[in-house]
């Protein structure tokens, strides 16, 4: 080995090589963002509603019980596609009105049972949080997850 | 101690072993949770008690890392630091914030404050106001030690170690860019976790392990200097297209599946070499350094990471698995051995070298942190062999038959008793290290040793 590289030759590989992998990174990042805005997302339907339900989602810390896409804690189901699995993707009446009494039954207080705490969100939040839902369900996520389960 | 300025690191290691100390013990109260879920579940909701549990494991691995720089740059540039006064300042800013975060989650100030208020996004739920004092504490530190090393003798080591580290900080900048499109958001929140993990971190793991190594056995600079730039070259160039592994299934193209598949598989390759490296050279080593303690640690620390980031990784990294896997109890239990090993043992690897040292009780036989070592990596082992049948169970039932998650939650109580059993033993021997860092005075000397 000694004779095959010395210590300079690897310092250059190491900072060569660096530079390469990030600048392909950098060309893929940059065609995935395109992709995100053109294909992937609905950034027509995304409204203040959405935007506001996404703010809510994230100052009660929900993705630390959830999982959304499969990422959080795993500690509570996934609502990535939860809208669908409600089977209301297709009306935001109804998502709204299943979401609105979801989130005041809470704390069930059932004994053994893993516990959601209440948030005393109001409508209009409970609203964009239903709306936020039902964006992320049209995300396209390769097909992901397998099932409804989620 | 050759430089006076090393001192600092005493108090970096310190404040690390306290936030250390708080990590285990919020992940033994949430790991309660999964066993009696109605445990103070008003008082302390369960997204509480884990953020409290991750955040001070990023917490005091960071103060680790930086407690690390401040000790092996002196000796590497071989000067005193920059300033030590600054040094102090960095220490007190962090602590101040790490606080200040811990308050605002126990008791939810501030909610929906822009820059008071939780801010919700997985690790990086700080307040604003937090994360603009982590970037302060953050450029004072790259300050103080690049001016360290630009004045200074150049090794691979500390090219390598601020590499990592500058790396580190300018990646957290992303902390601060937040769209209101949850894909975007994702993609850029992984140039971060990803980035971080299993990027520039490892930088410092190997870098801080070179050193450990260059001190423990004796073995030539240029050999271990060479194969540091090696094992980094291959880290890189596997890890950062590797975070295509993140890519798949949230928004992005399809094309990341196969890029993701084969860079992360390959990011095997650098643990496998740390891990090897560490055993040659202490083979081939012919000092017999009395800290036996810290070589326990940094073997460990190799062999550990090999197989929780490496292997475990491994197992859920191609995108037809993961496919099924993604999101599961298998995630967790990846999470736990690879953190543990690559991060948590480097860090308690250097802490255990360089403490007695600092604190002027060198050489000494450390039984107590051996002990510690069995402990802790036991637990840790079980710990991920229970969630790994945990996960298989739910990935089978959930993402194969379709059954509901709270369903299988209830059925897979027995795994989360074990589970806290074995996080119980990894409490035990993380008090233990940090007894055995700070009280004894005098320890077992074997016959032939000092």
């Amino acid at each position: 080995m000694r004779e095959v590289m010395t210590k300079t030759m690897a310092r250059n590989v190491f900072y060569g090589g660096t530079l390469f992998f990030i600048a392909i990174f950098l060309v893929l990042s940059v065609q995935s963002v395109g992709h995100i805005v053109k294909n992937s997302t609905n950034t027509a339907t995304l409204t203040e509603e959405v935007e506001l339900g996404k703010r809510v989602w994230e100052r009660h810390s929900c993705v630390n019980c959830h999982t959304i896409l499969g990422e959080g804690a795993y500690f509570a189901p996934e609502l990535g596609n939860v809208m669908s699995r409600w089977d209301v993707m297709d009306d935001p009446e109804g998502a709204f009105d299943v979401l609105k009494g979801w989130m005041e039954a809470q704390p069930s207080g059932i004994e053994g049972r893993r516990q959601m705490p209440q948030f005393n969100l109001s409508d209009e939040e409970i609203k964009g949080l239903a709306e936020f839902f039902l964006w992320v369900g049209t995300i396209d996520t390769q097909g992901w997850p397998p099932n409804d389960a989620g | 101690m050759k430089y006076q300025s090393q001192k600092v690191a005493y108090w970096y290691f310190l404040a690390a072993m306290a936030v250390f100390a708080v990590q285990v013990l919020g992940g033994l109260w949430a790991g309660w949770i999964y066993v009696n879920p109605n445990f103070f579940s008003e008082l302390a909701p369960f997204n509480v008690v884990r953020m409290i549990h991750t955040n001070a494991l990023i917490v005091w691995l960071l103060l680790g890392f930086f407690g690390a720089a401040y000790f092996l740059i002196p000796e590497e540039a071989e000067r005193e630091l920059q300033s030590p006064f600054l040094a102090y300042v960095q220490l007190g800013i962090l602590l101040l914030g790490t606080a200040g975060a811990v308050v605002t989650y126990a008791f939810d100030l501030f909610n929906g404050n822009w820059l008071l208020g939780m801010e919700g996004r997985e690790f990086i739920e700080q307040p604003v106001w937090v994360k603009l004092g982590i970037v302060v504490a953050a450029l004072i530190f790259l300050y103080n030690i690049s001016l360290t090393v630009l004045k200074g003798r150049k090794t691979a080591i500390t090219n390598v170690l601020l590499l990592g580290l500058w790396g580190l900080v300018l990646l957290f900048l992303f902390a601060f860019y937040n769209p209101a499109n949850l894909a975007l958001d994702k993609m850029f929140w992984w140039y971060i976790v990803h980035l971080w993990v299993e990027g520039t971190w490892e930088l410092v793991m190997a870098s801080i392990l070179a050193f450990l190594l260059l001190k423990l056995t004796g073995v030539d600079r240029e050999i271990v200097e060479k194969w540091l730039y090696i094992i980094v070259a291959t880290a890189l160039f596997s890890g950062i297209l590797g975070t295509g592994h993140h890519y798949y299934w949230i928004g992005t193209p399809g094309y990341w599946q196969w890029v993701g598949s084969i860079f992360s598989a390959l990011e095997v390759v650098p643990f496998f070499a740390m891990m090897s490296f560490s055993f040659v050279m202490v083979w081939k080593g012919k000092r017999d350094h009395p800290n036996k303690a810290a070589l326990l640690w940094a073997l460990g620390a190799a062999t550990v990471a090999f197989f929780g980031a490496g292997v475990w990784g491994f197992l859920h990294t191609l995108h037809g698995v993961n496919y099924y896997t993604h999101g599961t109890q298998i995630t967790a239990a990846h999470g736990h051995l690879a953190f543990f090993g690559a991060y948590v043992s480097v860090n308690l690897a250097i802490i255990t070298y360089a403490m007695p040292i600092l604190s002027g009780r060198d050489p000494y036989n450390q039984v107590l942190n051996m002990a510690s070592f069995w402990l802790m990596t036991g637990g840790m082992a079980f710990m991920t062999f229970v969630l790994t049948f945990a996960g298989t169970v739910q990935t089978h039932l959930q993402r194969v038959m379709g059954e509901n998650f709270m369903e299988i939650a209830e059925g897979l109580h027995l795994f989360y008793l074990m589970r806290w059993g074995a996080g119980a033993a990894v409490v035990t021997g993380a008090l233990l290290f940090i007894y055995a860092m700070l009280v004894p005075r005098r320890e077992v000397i074997s016959k032939n040793g000092q």
